[in-house]
């Protein structure tokens, strides 16, 4: 019967094109709307490190005075160097970095290529193999260079080849802000998107070129990038200093199992409290410990505009269903009469019913495949736009499949109320007027 | 005209009559919480900056490891940079309005207040700075030439008292620090370093907005250098000459010390357009929605009105037959149509006004001025009457004839 049906639907359709080409049209614009913005927000709102995301934690203290304390508050995004190094030092997690971003200016060797700036992370030895950082050549510097301030950096590909062209970086110096530093390894293109681990310093996208041990830059002051928030009554000249009350540093660790976060986050309240009596903390252990996907929504990564598009789409795409629906009904039943003689020749209002969705479900498919190109052409679109998330905009396999999905299951929901007026037409009265 | 039996034919097509209105009331309810978001949008656009925009411009150099002496250095591109034919003015800033990331710190009237009374931007000026920018004095005095210290000589300092400093309130800052009276001459405090208050400018935005702020910023006299984040501020007697300048601001600082790296100046005008790019993008997203809502709206109440007609040819014959003119038959469905476009609008305006609610919860919204909601109105009744206008008139041209024949 499916097949006399959507031969059915299909002459009827064709009998009015204009009315057809409305409805198609309106399904067209509802998906390729949705579509776009959907793709845009599932793109961003995405796990960065689906494999471990739920085993890697981000550590929060609260090392402000007790001026303002309200229980309950947020403590600080970030740590102060101090603690994010006596953590480090205690090492009570399988993994574990402390971090922040940078940046310098890099002296090509030779005079082909003039000094550009570059950006930079500093980090601990833990970093590469916590985030899974795929080496190219090479491999990451060790706890033991940490310790030494060892004069050493990771590079990525693209920097390696800027500056080696095609020979291996691994063993060159790099020079950065009058610094030799030894490449021992280069990695390959990693890009995690979100940027989870420091979202100050570019939320989709960072301009990250090479790796460099946190004590070597703290001994040789290159510069930082990012947020930072010096707090409490002491004047700092040197806000990078080891012990001074300002919060710059990130700080993740890498658990055996997502259940050892509650014993973690008891040794993070302990630390807070053994901080208090020693007098440098004012307040209450005040720690949070999120997961990677915890902290991205409580950053709320996604900008809120984006999230405004969506909805904005989702309540066109009512719109424009609103709109199939009465055109549908309208359609169905203008063909009151022809429905009258089916049933009079014996047809269930089952079949009326079906034979309606399947008509329905036909202009789904249509306003489906419209609505991928206008969906393609609204991803082109965002991709030319200036946004930092731009080029993360491409629609994947799933949110293929969702296309039609969405479009069929829509037109469908369309159909089913005028479906059910079309099958209580009653056939006697139909046939009298004939 | 006669609506009662209008109201009865549409009880008996109490679906498509409802369908109608439904649409009606959704596009209206996103017609006017879009069209707000564009006006607010627009706003923020056009904000003031408190400075003449047209007339600056902004570079920036980079050293390249130490600096030996970058006060002297930065004294040497103001010199060479105001030396530059068209150009009036050359100061060295922190930071300027409309850039993401920002200096910021707190203020409270009194030292041992334990919540500051404002956090608002730190802008540190070299001399001069209030005339370069354009910036309007309204209460006070300008700094004077023997208040201004180099930022370097801060970073050394070891106490509270070889911080304190005069200072300048934007006026959005001074309402909120002394709401009552006049902030000249008084004391405020940043932890325990006491500022006095010399002077009150109209606007200075902050860079970014902070905390839903945009407006409280303060002015120290500390003279940045190129080297810790300085921007050279030039201001340009001459708009027009601001792209052949540009060019030569870049040449000289390049030509004051080669060993640098020079970004590429721009134009305040260009920065500010870039600052807005998602701003700007925003805005033409919503308008290309709202010009499709109403586009497949009115074709919906094309296809349900086109129906209809044709649905009652016999019944508009007839009516023909019995002495009703075409304009009787015209106005029917117009009339129709105004009171479908009606119920939908007053459903509309209190969706409306929920999506307004929700929008203040969830991105910190203003409410919906009612000035939307006649604008509203308006737009639909008239989209109703466009859009049924075809359909109408294919109706008032229904022969008399068509009573006598059965179909």
């Amino acid at each position: 019967m499916f097949g006399y049906y959507l031969n059915l639907a299909l002459r009827s359709l064709r009998r009015n094109r204009v009315l057809t080409a409305l409805m198609v049209l309106a399904i067209a614009l509802g998906i390729g709307a949705s579509m776009t913005t959907l793709t845009v927000f599932h793109v961003l709102s995405g796990d960065p490190i689906p494999q471990k995301s739920d085993r890697l934690f981000y550590v929060q203290l609260d090392p402000e005075t007790r001026d303002g304390y309200k229980p309950g508050d947020e403590p600080q995004d970030q740590l102060t160097r101090f603690d994010a190094e006596e953590l480090l030092r205690q090492k009570k997690a399988k993994r574990q970095a402390m971090m922040t971003g940078g940046g310098g200016v890099v002296e090509p060797e030779g005079n082909k290529l003039k000094p550009f700036t570059v950006g930079l992370r500093y980090t601990s030895a833990d970093f590469f193999p916590m985030f899974d950082v795929p080496f190219l050549r090479g491999r990451a510097w060790t706890g033991g260079d940490d310790d030494g301030r060892a004069r050493v950096t990771v590079v990525t590909r693209e920097l390696g080849e800027k500056l080696f062209g095609g020979s291996d970086p691994v063993g060159r110096e790099l020079r950065i802000d009058g610094h030799a530093l030894r490449i021992v390894g280069v990695i390959d293109d990693w890009k995690p998107a979100p940027h989870f681990y420091d979202l100050n310093t570019g939320r989709y996208d960072s301009d990250e070129q090479a790796f460099v041990p946190i004590s070597t830059a703290l001994d040789l002051k290159l510069g930082r990038n990012g947020s930072m928030n010096c707090f409490g009554r002491t004047i700092v000249n040197d806000p990078t200093a080891q012990n001074v009350p300002c919060s710059w540093m990130q700080y993740w660790v890498e658990l055996e199992s997502a259940g050892d976060a509650a014993a973690y986050k008891r040794y993070l309240d302990n630390y807070s409290e053994q901080q208090r009596s020693a007098g440098r903390f004012e307040r209450p252990a005040n720690t949070r410990l999120r997961n990677v996907m915890e902290w991205l929504e409580f950053r709320q990564v996604v900008p809120g505009d984006v999230r405004l598009q969506m909805w904005l789409a989702f309540a066109f795409l009512v719109v424009c269903l609103l709109n199939t629906v009465g055109l549908l009904l309208a359609k169905f039943l203008r063909r009151s009469g022809e429905i009258g003689v089916r049933r009079a020749l014996g047809a269930s209002r089952m079949e009326i019913f079906k034979q309606c969705l399947v008509e329905a479900g036909t202009v789904g498919v249509a306003g489906g495949a419209l609505g991928l190109v206008l969906a393609l052409l609204g991803l082109w679109a965002v991709r030319q736009r200036p946004a930092e998330y731009a080029q993360l905009a491409h629609l994947d396999g799933g949110m293929l499949a969702l296309t039609f999905v969405l479009a069929i299951g829509a037109s469908l929901l369309a159909g089913l109320l005028p479906a059910w007026r079309a099958m209580r037409v009653p056939p006697a009265l139909q046939l009298k007027s004939q | 005209m006669e609506i009662r039996p209008i109201l009865s034919t549409l009880s008996r097509h109490k679906t498509a009559a409802a369908l109608i209105v439904l649409e009606i009331a959704l596009t209206c309810a996103i017609l006017c919480n879009a069209l707000f978001l564009v006006a607010q949008r627009l706003e923020t656009l056009n904000m003031p900056s408190g400075m003449d925009d047209a007339h600056l411009i902004m570079a920036r150099a980079t050293g390249i490891g130490t600096q030996v002496d970058a006060n002297a250095r930065t004294r040497e591109d103001l010199a060479a940079l105001r030396a530059i034919p068209g150009v009036t003015d050359v100061v060295i800033v922190n930071q300027t309005p409309f850039r993401n990331g920002s200096w910021n710190t707190s203020l409270g009237t009194s030292p041992d207040q334990e919540v500051p009374t404002l956090n608002a931007a730190q802008y540190m000026v070299s001399e001069g700075t209030l005339k370069a920018m354009g910036l309007k004095l309204v209460a006070g005095r300008d700094f004077q030439p023997d208040e201004f210290r180099n930022t370097t000589e801060l970073e050394t300092a070891t106490d509270a008292s070889a911080l304190k400093s005069p200072l300048i309130l934007s006026a959005a800052a001074a309402r909120k620090l002394f709401p009552d009276s006049s902030p000249l001459g008084k004391t405020v405090y940043m932890a325990d370093v006491p500022l006095t208050v010399v002077g009150v400018v109209e606007t200075l935005v902050r860079p970014a907005r902070m905390g839903g702020n945009r407006d409280y910023s303060l002015i120290f006299p500390f003279r940045m250098h190129f080297a810790n984040g300085g921007i050279y501020l030039v201001r340009v007697a001459d708009p027009a000459r601001r792209d052949e300048i540009l060019k030569l601001v870049d040449a000289t600082l390049e030509k004051v010390d080669p060993n640098r790296l020079i970004r590429p100046s721009i134009t305040f005008s260009e920065n500010r357009r870039e600052f807005f790019a998602d701003d700007r993008d925003m805005i033409g997203l919503l308008l290309i929605v709202c010009g499709l809502l109403l586009l497949v709206t009115a074709l919906g109440i094309v296809g349900l009105a086109s129906f209809w007609v044709q649905q009652r040819t016999k019944q508009i014959g007839i009516r023909r037959a019995l002495g009703a003119t075409r304009g009787q038959i015209l106005r029917y469905f117009q009339t129709e149509n105004f009171l479908l476009a009606t119920v939908g609008i007053v459903l509309g305006m209190v969706l409306a006004f929920g999506i307004n609610q929700l929008l203040i919860s969830k991105y910190e919204m203003p409410r919906l001025p009612l000035a939307y909601l006649p604008v509203g109105a308006l737009g639909l009744w008239l989209l109703g009457q466009l859009a049924v206008l075809g359909p109408a008139r294919r109706a008032a041209a229904v022969p008399p004839a068509v009573a006598t024949r059965s179909i």
